[in-house]
């Protein structure tokens, strides 16, 4: 569904992506895991045409992503943002079901609300929750909202840019298994972005290694604990000493 | 080598400054083609009106009310050294419409507005707001830019007019409490010398003033550097740049409209 071949992206000096080969199956969920600094972030980002890349090409479906139709190529997708990313303006159902306000996908405002609170529910979030600012939230809360907003408009694709990141680890599992749970029950092809391996073998089919700006390993998720690459055994068991330079 | 060096610092801040003139006429040209092509956002289009007008109308009514005051003390102070104390109702309502109400309307709403906006949308840039907003299918230029652009470059000519009032208001209640002016006398030495295109070309640059506080809020806000810092520089530099950019603008459009 997503074919990434030859990707190229470099900031001044800085070659962050140096030639990235992924394919992504229709209804899979892979997850991309990697350092600090190793390009996760802009690799999702090339795909939703978010970051222009130096070269190389993205096809989703056999389609080249530069050249799609921005508004119907973006209505497949949904994001969770490694923040929230929640507009502070305006109150928590409104952000939810901000694509169902405006746009090719416009619904009458009740509408709107009413699937708002629906996928506030599904998240566990209660229907109290929808007329307060994301300000007033916790952490937990925030994530939550952001998942709902993600799966609004039921995306066939779902990119999801750590999303366990500042949480405790308890807050942590219950957003996997919700994660894991609303893509099995949508279908839905997705992308994760971690260093959380909880999240890796919570959410994962298959687990791609991005490193030195390439895919270093990939694998169906079951194998990554055998594969025997240096690299990715560090990775898997946090060992400060390996191949992986790190700074002390 | 040593002589060459300051001629190389020139040369770069010489090309730096032309990048960012090119860079900022980009985004302008962008800015207005998002302006004129759907779909609009008349939701976003009214919450400015009320955030850059009519929020803004104490400090525009208070910066008038006392340059209108301070405007008939100097005029008759000056007046009184060749008798001509009696111009002070006169040129007191050419200055505000022509000059002072345009202008310090403009500096005081680029305080105010400019910085608002570059740290609203600065905040959205860190906080990855404005790339949800594209993934959910919306355009910043149209939903963020587009919006603050028309909202400012129609409230500043009302915001001008309305400032022009106040400050004929505070001329008149200096010359007549201070000055010893009557009343009837000052009024109608104001409307008899006024003429339609001392108020019109004010509020002709108080539109250009507008378009130009959205835009540099706009423009350094979605260009803003990382975290609290780069939130902040963009804030100064929005509304140091739209401050310069002002007053280099009202001497043109002066040229413009006074000496053609």
């Amino acid at each position: 569904m997503i074919d990434i071949s030859s990707l190229h992206k470099s900031f001044g000096n800085n070659h962050v992506l140096t030639g990235v080969d992924l394919s992504v199956a229709k209804g899979s969920s892979t997850v991309i895991i990697g350092g600090s600094g190793t390009g996760k972030s802009i690799l999702i980002k090339s795909v939703l045409g978010l970051v222009r890349p130096d070269s190389g090409s993205i096809l989703v479906d056999g389609e080249d992503v530069t050249r799609a139709e921005r508004d119907a190529f973006l209505a497949r997708f949904g994001m969770l943002f490694q923040g929230g990313a929640l507009f502070d303006s305006m109150p928590v159902w409104q952000n939810v079901a901000f694509r169902l306000l405006r746009g090719s996908l416009k619904r009458p405002t009740a509408e709107a609300r009413e699937i708002a609170v629906e996928k506030l529910r599904r998240v566990g979030l209660s229907p109290d929750v929808a007329d307060r600012l994301p300000a007033e939230l916790s952490g937990g809360m925030q994530k939550r909202v952001g998942l709902a907003r993600a799966i609004a408009a039921e995306p066939e694709i779902i990119f999801f840019d750590e999303p366990t990141t500042g949480l405790d680890p308890i807050m942590s599992g219950v957003i996997n298994e919700l994660i894991r749970e609303i893509v099995t029950e949508m279908g839905a092809t997705t992308m994760t972005i971690t260093h959380d391996m909880s999240s890796v073998r919570t959410i994962a089919d298959r687990v791609a290694m991005l490193h030195g700006g390439k895919i270093r390993w990939e694998g169906p998720v079951g194998e990554m604990d055998a594969s025997g690459d240096p690299y990715l055994t560090q990775f898997i068991t946090g060992a400060a000493d390996g191949p992986i330079e790190t700074v002390r | 080598m040593i002589l060459l060096s300051p001629l190389a610092a020139i040369g770069r801040s010489t090309m730096a400054m032309l990048s960012a003139i090119g860079r900022v006429t980009l985004f302008m040209v962008s800015a207005i083609r998002h302006l004129l092509t759907p779909p609009w956002y008349p939701r976003e289009f009214f919450t400015q009106l009320v955030h850059i007008g009519w929020l803004s109308l104490p400090v525009v009514g208070l910066t008038a009310l006392f340059t209108g005051g301070a405007l008939a003390l100097q005029i008759y102070a000056g007046g009184s050294r060749f008798n001509a104390e009696a111009v002070v109702p006169s040129i007191v309502a050419i200055g505000m419409a022509r000059e002072l109400g345009p202008v310090l309307g403009g500096l005081m709403v680029a305080g105010r507005v400019s910085a608002a906006i570059a740290a609203e949308t600065g905040t959205m840039k860190v906080t990855e707001q404005i790339d949800a907003l594209v993934t959910l299918s919306t355009h910043p230029m149209k939903y963020l830019t587009a919006p603050r652009l028309a909202a400012a470059t129609l409230c500043l000519p009302i915001l001008v007019a309305v400032g022009d009032s106040i400050g004929i208001f505070g001329g008149y209640l200096v010359g007549t409490t201070r000055l010893g002016f009557n009343p009837a006398n000052y009024l109608a030495n104001t409307v008899d010398f006024l003429e339609f295109w001392d108020i019109a070309s004010g509020l002709i640059k108080g539109a250009v003033f507008g378009f130009i506080v959205a835009l540099m809020g706009c423009y350094h806000g979605m260009n803003s550097g990382r975290g609290a810092q780069g939130v902040g520089r963009a804030t100064t530099n929005a509304v140091v740049s739209a401050s310069i950019m002002i007053l280099a603008a009202n001497y043109l459009l002066t040229e413009l409209f006074f000496t053609a």
